[in-house]
């Protein structure tokens, strides 16, 4: 899976593979953090991989760091590797220093959103209701997005500044409600460095290579089962009708891994277009993929102890969060449209 | 298992200079072209369109300077031929010369057949037709039976080729046939056939379900081909073959046939369409970025000398797909009822469009054969 020349994606790859297992992965859905794996993602600097050298991180192009979320999609690396990236990215936009720990963002809903007012003596004020955080109750701040004076800015909330209701995504990662009122230093905020948007723009980027990888895998994973898998006297991957769906699986993965690898190089600067297009396409392969994972497995499959639902169903949950398939189309095709039918491929290879 | 990689294309920013140039000869060219002849995609068929396009130099673009070619890179082709069939432009008569015959006399041809015919089609000058398929050998290439049996001075053909589209516009055919004993792939050859010259060939047209002549079938009965029309070497014809396939199943017209039904979706929607018009259109634009990008990595790792013919397969499973889904979904956005040659554009490209949609996963290699191809790169046959 790892691309050989791709540095970032090898110790990616090593530290996953040491300390992601069946095992962890059962353990996460039971509610038990993955310290080991944690402490070794981040000493590894994975966590900073978007951040200029001088704050810590790789100096690498955002394409090449976007790059070990689809080996951590691969690995269904049951951490908040992708929210930590995402949040140090709008930390560093503001000018704001990255902590340690796992970070998260918010809000990653279309329709909620923080309220955020100057205090009379210095200093900020954040409160509101914000739904489906991911790893809200694990994370030791968040950055958030909200507007003052319709300027977006971006705050740094410390753990403990909400009340949490817990809620899960399909993969029972946490994706809680936070109900967040808290007085914050003036040093805590700060103008973001993007659009508000872009917050879930960059999320279904990273969602969008996390699926990509996901897809990857399932590819390598259910052509070893159907030559594994004998019935009839032959493994499965000997008929015609398991090689058809396992190409029509290949067709969809290569096609997510195009579309996402498309966003990676759409961040510096924000380009809206080749990100809703990846997290469409992506979400769509999802879809199919998981669909033909699940019927090359047969029961098997089906079952909790194998371990091809950790994959499928970050795939089911991945797909909606961001932003689903038609919300990232319909914001593609009012643009098209917009531009008019005789400049439609002007767009598009623009995109 | 082969890894399945599509790395990124490589960047090219000579390209995006071409592509401004190549719009604005197609807004001059075209201005004229109505949707409906627009939706004929690359079956549009203009010998004076395909000469100018050879005068600016978009013809044989990364042939060698002496054979007629302009040693641009493959990047740079490619985005000719993205904006000629995004515009719906008449690119027939030298497409498949351009795709693939010349690439074969320029990899394997005589010296005279390099200097004789690569600089006329570079001109926009002269076409090709294939002649592969037979009555009783469609994808299962292998099994032809058309032969060239040896004679003083050269061969004598006998046999059918079937599905030869452009038999009766071309200038030459490339016919693969048995020359030597063998069998399945063995004993195979490549052979030039000038089809404005050669005595003994009836060419017939085998009308689409569209009413129109594309197809042919083409009877050879004692039909004398010199020695020099060998291509390559005797014998090594299915090797030949199947190192063609790569340019033929990769480029933009797996993907583009339906595309000026988008673009016809568009016009009648207006700026500010329904969600559900919305949506639609911005679904099939996402897969139309996505596969544009798989395209153009194939036409990268072809620059650098690679075989992509399973990276290939998969541009022309996933292209033909979205190709077909493209009329499907659009009747349903819109009232229009589909009428190929009627006045209304929009029910005119529609039903253009879907009179043609069958052909989409069979020519070039059908889907079946493709989807055993990538089973076979994924190391399970």
């Amino acid at each position: 899976m790892p691309d050989e020349s791709n540095l970032l994606q090898l110790t990616a790859n090593r530290v996953f593979a040491d300390h992601v297992s069946p095992r962890v992965l059962a353990a996460a859905e039971a509610g038990t953090w993955p310290a080991a794996a944690w402490a070794e993602i981040e000493a590894a600097g994975l966590t900073r991989a978007l951040l200029p050298e001088a704050a810590g991180g790789y100096g690498v192009e955002p394409a090449e760091a976007l790059s070990i979320l689809a080996v951590a999609g691969a690995h269904a690396v049951p951490l908040p590797l992708a929210e930590t990236m995402l949040a140090g990215w709008l930390l560093a936009g503001a000018g704001l220093d990255m902590p340690d720990g796992p970070l998260s963002v918010a809000p990653v809903r279309a329709t909620d959103s923080l309220a955020l007012t100057a205090r009379a003596g210095g200093g900020w004020h954040l409160s509101g209701t914000v739904r489906r955080v991911p790893w809200g109750r694990n994370v030791a701040a968040l950055a958030v997005v909200a507007m003052h004076r319709a300027a977006p800015m971006v705050a740094l909330v410390p753990a403990g500044a909400w009340t949490l209701e817990p809620a899960h995504n399909l993969a029972l990662e946490p994706r809680d409600t936070l109900h967040i009122a808290a007085d914050l230093p003036a040093e805590a905020v700060a103008p973001a460095g993007v659009e508000a948007a872009h917050l879930r723009a960059m999320g279904a980027a990273m969602r969008s290579q996390q699926m990509a990888g996901a897809l990857g895998k399932l590819v390598e994973s259910c052509t070893q089962y159907a030559l594994d898998r004998v019935q009839f006297g032959r493994p499965i991957g000997k008929f015609q009708a398991v090689q058809h769906n396992l190409a029509v699986l290949a067709g969809q993965a290569a096609a997510a891994t195009a579309a996402a690898d498309g966003a990676a190089e759409a961040l510096a600067p924000v380009r809206l277009l080749p990100i809703a297009a990846a997290k469409q396409r992506t979400g769509e392969a999802a879809s199919q993929g998981a669909a033909i994972a699940h019927q090359v497995h047969g029961a098997i499959g089906f079952t909790y102890e194998h371990s091809l639902h950790y994959l499928t169903k970050r795939l089911w949950s991945w797909r909606d969060e961001f932003g689903n398939e038609a919300e990232w189309a319909a914001l593609l095709g009012r643009h098209m449209a917009a531009a008019g039918p005789d400049r439609l491929w002007f767009e598009i290879t623009a995109a | 298992m082969t890894a399945i990689a599509f790395p990124p294309p490589p960047p090219c920013p000579q390209a995006e200079t071409l592509r401004l140039e190549v719009r604005d000869f197609l807004a001059a060219e075209l201005a004229g072209r109505t949707p409906r002849q627009r939706a004929e995609s690359w079956n549009g068929y203009d010998r004076d369109f395909s000469r100018k396009m050879g005068q600016r130099g978009w013809i044989g673009m990364t042939w060698p300077k002496r054979y007629g070619g302009h040693e641009r890179s493959a990047l740079e082709r490619y985005v000719v031929l993205e904006e000629m069939l995004a515009a719906g432009a008449p690119v027939n008569m030298h497409w498949i010369a351009d795709r693939q015959s010349g690439p074969l006399l320029l990899r394997a041809g005589t010296e005279a057949q390099r200097s004789a015919i690569l600089p006329r089609i570079a001109a926009g000058e002269c076409g090709f037709c294939i002649g592969m398929s037979e009555p009783d050998s469609g994808s299962d290439l292998a099994s032809v039976r058309t032969r060239a049996a040896p004679v003083q001075g050269g061969f004598l053909v006998n046999g059918t080729k079937l599905w030869t589209s452009g038999a009766h516009l071309a200038d030459y055919m490339i016919l693969f046939c048995r020359t030597g004993p063998g069998e399945r792939h063995e004993g195979t050859s490549q052979l030039l056939v000038d089809l404005k010259h050669t005595k003994g060939l009836s060419i017939r047209p085998v009308r689409a379900l569209s009413g129109e002549h594309h197809f042919n079938e083409v009877v050879f009965t004692d039909a004398f081909l010199p020695e020099d029309a060998v291509i390559g070497q005797l014998g090594q014809g299915w090797q030949q073959v199947t190192s063609e396939l790569a340019y033929e199943r990769s480029g933009p017209e797996r993907f583009l046939s339906s595309f000026q039904v988008v673009v016809e979706l568009l016009r009648a929607a207006g700026p500010a369409p329904s969600e559900r018009v919305a949506v639609a259109v911005g679904r099939l634009a996402a897969h139309m970025i996505a596969l544009r990008r798989m395209s153009r990595s194939v036409a990268g790792m072809l620059q650098q000398g690679g075989n992509p013919a399973l990276e290939a397969a998969l541009v022309k499973e996933v292209g033909n797909t979205l190709e077909q889904e493209i009329p499907e979904i659009v009747r349903l956005l819109l009232e229009a009822e589909p009428e190929a040659d009627g006045a209304d554009q929009l029910a005119a490209v529609l039903g253009h469009t879907m009179l043609h949609i069958p052909s989409f996963s069979l020519r070039g290699g059908t889907r079946e054969v493709l989807r055993g191809m990538i089973a076979r790169g994924l190391g399970l046959r």
